[in-house]
């Protein structure tokens, strides 16, 4: 079993059935599709048995008037776009890929391109049905153990399965997004930029070419959306794309420096002229890279790591600025990277944004090369006052994610409460919290 | 299409009775678990099925349950015109070898169960006037082998049975589908290891469908099962006596 990122890979047991109650009962771990980078849904042992919810997927209830949904954890959220988004309901948040399971979405506190105005998922989500440590089935939500409700946001799934979800879905114009999107120069210029569209757009982001030093740091591409309005919008509904898929495990020698600066370099010229605007598919504006299945392969048999942070935000872009020369300086490779402007920090103990400048790329995983990057990367974090996110890691160390991270204790307080014998565990608990 | 849905809960029944929902057509659940059963009824309403989906109690192990069972979906439907049946137990012939209360429940539902409840419906189609009954055999019956001995010949049964159904009644307005999946990845079959050729419950519930709906009266799921069992009747058997497919 592996995360996305294919590293690290642990040997395990995964118990799959469509009665997910039943399957929860004495396991230490759920898993949905797998989406998270690092190892938060492997077990901290062989012997830890990890449920697979993809089976448990029914929608048990949805009221087309106020839009609320209830539906097992399993539930993936391209399932839910195709059936709902033509319907005019779409989830209030979205993550950068649609191959997620609602359960996957409340452990990890999904956030998108509109957190500025919407927040995380967590902040929509009404109420959940877990089972705890003990065996228990308990329901939380904000006025039934609302402790456990925000420890279970953003949580990694550490403080209980979570069986059901029941969040308010968005209502939508229509199926398709309005988008415009100019090239950016460099840093001070994307994160003006970001601001900027904040105030008119609900949805936005920078992809930015991490490789770029000098004065080129930061350039990129800055992409503002909305949905369309019905009568900008085409009459018939999306249809659904085409996608291709990578056969196999491409060969290491592939991905290196010189082919990812000639990408980054492409990928900004392509974008030509400067600004586009207009009726995009919504599929091409959330999930850009759904588009290649197994595009993780493209890492080859090593795998790679996705580092993602916020840094609190400064009036010349400081945090920022000294991240990317870090990442470059310490040799860091990776192709485009996405920055995002983050809004107030969310209802979950643990979640990841805060207001500040999001940044997140990927880089292949080259044994001690990559702990020492991320090391040096952490240490500035910290220094920076900034932190990470656990979805995407797998190198973080103890220390530096404690120094980071002062709701940690808090966490671990609930956590323990729940579970004091430790069943609910992952590799990535283990790692980072000891247990 | 009014149809009564025996195994919607889970798998190949489940991704079917979701198409028919798509659809927007009527549909009626019978199953063990009342839970489950209203489970996947508001799931299938909320997926388009016409109106409210009703559900009763169904055993393929208790005969004396069917009549009733399907006077409530008669009642709920106002007469029904389709009927599917993808309930049915499944165990490893080492399981079934070592455990003799487990064989006898696999061949009473998978067979004796089975075509009982489907002469049940056989009756009240054909009073009706016709419809369709679609039934989940599989390719496990198509040849005794090793890994399937007692669960094949349950399906070889079955799927005997709903040829002779074809072949007597379809000119009185009774059309018979029988369903023969080769390996198909859903919570059955969950722990065994896929074959080649190994399918989809989505894609075995679209082929079947489009079965249902032109009334075929056999259909292989994936399609290269039809010939890769094809290829296995063929071998003498001193060539089955030595592998262990």
């Amino acid at each position: 079993m592996t995360g996305w990122g294919r590293f690290p890979r642990i040997e395990g047991f995964q118990r799959r059935s469509e009665r997910l109650e039943r399957a929860t009962r004495e396991a230490a771990l759920c898993r949905g599709l797998g989406r998270s980078y690092g190892d938060s849904a492997l077990p901290a042992t062989s012997d830890d048995v990890v449920v697979d919810t993809t089976l448990a997927d029914r929608i048990l209830d949805f009221d087309p008037e106020t839009g609320v949904l209830r539906a097992e954890a399993g539930l993936s959220l391209a399932e839910l776009n195709r059936l709902f988004l033509c319907r005019g309901w779409f989830t209030p948040v979205t993550p950068g890929t649609q191959f997620v399971t609602l359960g996957g979405m409340v452990a990890s506190d999904v956030h998108g391109k509109n957190h500025h105005v919407a927040g995380c998922f967590g902040e929509h989500v009404r109420r959940l049905r877990l089972r705890v440590a003990d065996g228990r089935i308990v329901r939380c939500s904000d006025l039934e153990e609302p402790e456990l409700f925000r420890a279970t946001i953003g949580g990694m799934g550490l403080t209980g399965h979570i069986l059901e979800v029941e969040f308010q879905m968005q209502a939508v114009p229509s199926p398709w997004i309005w988008g415009e999107s100019e090239r950016i120069a460099n840093l001070d210029a994307m994160v003006a930029g970001l601001k900027e569209a904040a105030g008119g757009w609900p949805m936005t982001v920078g992809w930015v070419d991490c490789l770029a030093r000098g004065r080129h740091l930061g350039r990129g591409v800055l992409m503002k959306g909305r949905w369309a309005e019905s009568d900008e919008a085409p009459t018939m509904s999306p249809p659904p794309k085409r996608r291709l898929r990578v056969p196999c495990e491409l060969p290491g020698f592939v991905l290196c420096r010189p082919s990812m600066k000639a990408f980054n370099l492409a990928y900004y010229w392509k974008h030509f002229p400067r600004a586009r605007r207009g009726i995009e598919h919504p599929e091409t504006f959330f999930y850009p890279l759904d588009a290649i299945d197994d595009w993780n392969l493209i890492y080859g048999r090593r795998g790679f790591t996705q580092y993602q942070c916020v840094l609190p935000h400064a009036e010349d872009n400081g945090p920022a600025r000294r991240f990317l020369e870090r990442f470059v300086s310490a040799g860091g490779m990776g192709f485009l990277c996405v920055i995002k402007d983050c809004g107030p920090e969310g209802k979950g103990m643990l979640s990841f944004p805060r207001p500040g400048i999001s940044i997140a790329m990927d880089f292949p995983v080259h044994r001690d090369k990559t702990q020492k990057l991320v090391d040096r990367l952490n240490e500035l974090v910290i220094a920076e006052a900034g932190r990470i996110y656990l979805t995407k890691d797998a190198f973080t160390r103890t220390e530096h994610f404690r120094a980071m991270e002062p709701r940690l204790d808090a966490f671990d307080a609930v956590r323990r409460r729940w579970d004091p014998e430790g069943k609910i565990r992952s590799a990535q608990s283990v790692r980072l919290f000891g247990w | 299409m009014k149809a009564v849905v025996l195994g919607a809960t889970k798998g190949m029944g489940r991704a079917l009775s979701r198409l028919l929902a798509e659809r927007g057509e009527h549909l009626f659940l019978l199953g063990r678990d009342a839970e489950e059963l209203s489970r996947t009824a508001a799931d299938l309403v909320a997926r388009g099925a016409e109106g409210e989906v009703g559900t009763a109690t169904c055993d393929l192990l208790k005969p004396e349950g069917f009549a009733p069972a399907l006077d409530a979906a008669e009642r709920q439907l106002e007469g029904f015109d389709t009927v599917i049946v993808t309930a049915g137990l499944f165990a490893t012939q080492e399981q079934l070898e070592a455990d003799a209360e487990l064989t006898a429940n696999l061949l009473s539902a998978d067979f004796t169960g089975t075509v009982l409840f489907c002469e049940e419906v056989r009756r009240r189609l054909l009073a009706a006037g016709g419809g369709t009954l679609c039934v989940f055999s599989s390719v496990a019956g198509e040849r005794g082998r090793k890994p399937v001995i007692l669960y094949g010949a349950a399906k070889a049964g079955l799927s005997h049975y709903l040829e002779g159904l074809d072949h007597k009644f379809r000119a009185a307005g009774l059309t018979t589908v029988c369903v023969k999946p080769g390996f198909v990845k859903t919570g059955m079959t969950v722990g065994l290891k896929p074959p080649p050729f190994a399918g989809e419950p989505e894609a075995v519930a679209r082929t079947v469908l489009r079965a249902i709906d032109r009334g075929k009266p056999e259909v292989y799921c994936p399609r290269i099962w039809r010939w890769v069992m094809r290829a296995i009747r063929c071998l003498p058997r001193f060539v089955m006596r030595r592998i262990e497919f």
